[in-house]
């Protein structure tokens, strides 16, 4: 009881506090200097009509260097605990196997543990049957699949031109992934494909950045290639192809830790 | 329009902090956390909107030259397109340490877990 006081009064302090920031907000009548900066500058310096887009893939490519980083260091942690845990789990599981049957045949004859290894072995994940997705779920993924990756790709290639870009397209076409898992959960994917997507694309973002200190104004530089008629697909030099390696990485990454999660049915 | 996201943004801060205290489930936890996470991306939106303004794409609608005086301030939503996929990342990393938990202990209560208590 005095917990639940404790905590509606520290909520209650909190409240205040944002009810002070609500009350005493003033909205911002023209844009400050940095943004009316990217306003004006962006379609004459790197021809892109999406501002959002030239700001994350240019202006601050190194910090959109460093977020793909973090997300490939949350899934290798993902990958790395859960595996660890898969290992211990077929060792428990198999000894929680072998107490059921001792205990089963505690009132016959005591089993040799020889015999018990021999019955033990059947693997876990035999032993749980789970239910068949249904019709619907199955037809569904095979007809959505394709228009799932290939919005997926769009959403990526055009991130310069139409809200969107990288991070969304490869968010998209993780979710196609996450439909193939739910369809069938028992599917198992290779993590070596996905391992060399992500080694690739990554190594691409790097590379393409290295190129922009040598040929144009800096690490990232979308200069290197012409900038092109503003408002087209292919223009605002090297952005989409940046955006496309950052899009390939992003769903590489989040497959993985949907498979990495999903690989944890197997108990 | 601004302030109605606003509040709502605080709202769901404040509503997931309570789910995070209040709650013994470790699972429910995180689905707190992710809710305040929400909130506070609501928050940082809101802060750059500005009235009557448009969405930093520049087109047909939104001229070169006029893009200063016709959009709204770009930096925020990048800063929560970030905000977004390092959220992901942190609910999945949640849910494996939860994962994880559960098969040390064999229950997701958290007053089950003494060992950093103090």
């Amino acid at each position: 009881m005095i917990k639940r006081l404790t905590l509606i009064l520290l909520l209650l302090g909190i409240g205040t506090l944002f009810a002070g920031l609500v009350m005493t907000y003033v909205p911002d009548e023209a844009l400050n200097l940095t943004a009316s900066y990217y306003a004006e500058r962006t379609a004459e310096d790197l021809g892109a009509a999406n501002i959002v887009t030239a700001i994350i893939v240019t202006y601050r490519g190194l910090d959109t260097l460093g977020e793909v980083t973090v997300l490939f260091l949350t899934a290798a942690i993902v990958g790395l605990v859960l595996s660890q845990t898969r290992g211990q789990t077929r060792g428990r599981s198999q000894t929680a196997e072998q107490d059921q049957t001792s205990l089963s045949n505690e009132d016959g004859s005591t089993p040799t543990p020889f015999n018990q290894d021999q019955a033990s072995p059947t693997p876990a994940t035999a032993s749980r049957q789970l239910p068949p997705t249904g019709e619907l779920l199955t037809t569904g993924t095979r007809l959505l699949l394709p228009l799932i990756l290939l919005f997926g790709a769009y959403v990526f290639i055009h991130g310069h031109l139409t809200p969107g870009g990288g991070f969304q397209g490869g968010a998209i076409l993780a979710s196609a992934m996450l439909l193939l898992l739910l369809s069938d959960p028992a599917r198992r994917f290779g993590h070596r494909m996905i391992a060399i997507i992500e080694s690739i694309a990554g190594l691409a973002f790097v590379g393409i950045g290295i190129v922009g200190i040598l040929l144009a104004g800096g690490f990232l530089d979308n200069r290197i290639l012409p900038i092109g008629n503003f408002g087209e697909l292919f223009s605002a030099g090297a952005i989409p192809i940046i955006y496309t390696f950052v899009g390939l990485k992003v769903g590489a990454e989040f497959s993985s830790m949907l498979v990495s999660l999903s690989e944890t049915e197997e108990l | 329009m601004a302030l109605i996201a606003m509040i709502t943004g605080f709202i769901l801060v404040l509503i997931g902090l309570y789910g995070a205290l209040s709650n013994r489930n470790i699972m429910r936890m995180i689905v707190a956390f992710t809710v305040a996470n929400t909130g506070v991306n609501l928050v940082l939106v809101a802060v750059g909107y500005m009235n009557g303004r448009t969405a930093p794409i520049l087109n047909d609608a939104v001229p070169v030259a006029e893009a200063a005086t016709r959009i709204i301030d770009p930096v925020p939503q990048a800063l929560v397109l970030t905000a977004i996929v390092i959220g992901v990342g942190i609910t999945a990393l949640m849910l494996a340490y939860a994962y994880r938990l559960y098969q040390t202990k064999g229950s997701l209560d958290i007053s089950r877990h003494t060992e950093l208590k103090w």
